[in-house]
């Protein structure tokens, strides 16, 4: 499923995704554990986290993440926005707790590639 | 490819979180223009930025040496720091010393070694309490995977 079609099912606000909309999404996965992440995401995965630190795009960048959805009403920092555009990682936003997010990501057929 | 040794060197500052994990992007950056397999520089990535982040989350200041060898990639990281009192205890997951404002930012996981593990096919850890630490990872480069150049 294209992040497009994401945002729009989850009414997602776009911090920034520097025309990487059309990017397909493999898979999901959830964690406010850099290391975990590093670990155990997999290439093409939507990242759902409350972390909103630059770091969270070092994490998705070196893991080729689809994007990163900050959940619970987070807000990035403004570096990490400034961050996730230079490196063209997609940025998104909802208010939504983050089990919501996953409840909905999983109806939309987003999955653990794991 | 010539029996030829490309390196690179690179100096990681403590606690400069702005700049964290730059130095594994650069070294990941070299793999995928030299067109090694992406799951492989994935996998040497997660090494890297573990290696990385420890010299960034505990110590003054390091350097990250990177090396291209006929068949093995080499990576060497060396801080002036704490160092590490018991290298057994830091293996293992779970255990981390990182203080409570790092492992708010979600480091400190105790995860950072273990990935390494898992990551390379020699890890050699070496350290002096007081002074420093130096993590030296070996990882083959997959045979069956012909880059081009």
């Amino acid at each position: 499923m294209k992040l497009a079609k994401i945002i729009e099912e989850l009414a997602l606000t776009v911090e920034t995704a520097q025309g990487r909309l059309d990017r397909e999404v493999k898979g999901g996965y959830v964690s406010d554990l850099l290391s975990d992440v590093m670990a155990n995401s997999r290439e093409g995965d939507v990242w759902v986290t409350i972390q909103g630190h630059p770091n969270i795009v070092a994490v998705a960048t070196l893991r080729d993440l689809a994007g990163i959805i900050l959940a619970n009403g987070r807000k990035p920092d403004t570096e990490t926005v400034q961050r996730a555009d230079e490196e063209k990682i997609p940025l998104l936003c909802t208010s939504l707790p983050t089990f919501e997010v996953v409840g909905r990501l999983s109806r939309l057929g987003i999955n653990s590639q794991g | 490819m010539e029996e030829r040794v490309l390196e690179w060197d690179y100096e990681i500052e403590g606690k400069d979180f702005r700049n964290a994990g730059k130095v594994s992007s650069k070294v990941k950056e070299i793999m995928k223009e030299l067109g090694f397999d992406p799951d492989f520089v994935r996998g040497v990535a997660i090494a890297s930025y573990e290696a990385e982040m420890n010299v960034v989350c505990h110590a003054e200041k390091g350097t990250l040496h990177f090396a291209i060898l006929p068949e093995t990639l080499r990576i060497v990281v060396q801080d002036k720091g704490p160092g590490i009192p018991d290298i057994d205890l830091a293996m293992q997951e779970g255990y981390s010393t990182a203080p409570l404002e790092i492992r708010e930012m979600g480091f400190g996981a105790g995860m950072g070694l273990p990935n390494m593990k898992k990551n390379t096919d020699e890890l050699d850890i070496s350290s002096t309490v007081g002074e420093g630490t130096v993590v030296e990872m070996l990882i083959r480069t997959p045979p069956s995977k012909e880059r081009s150049e």
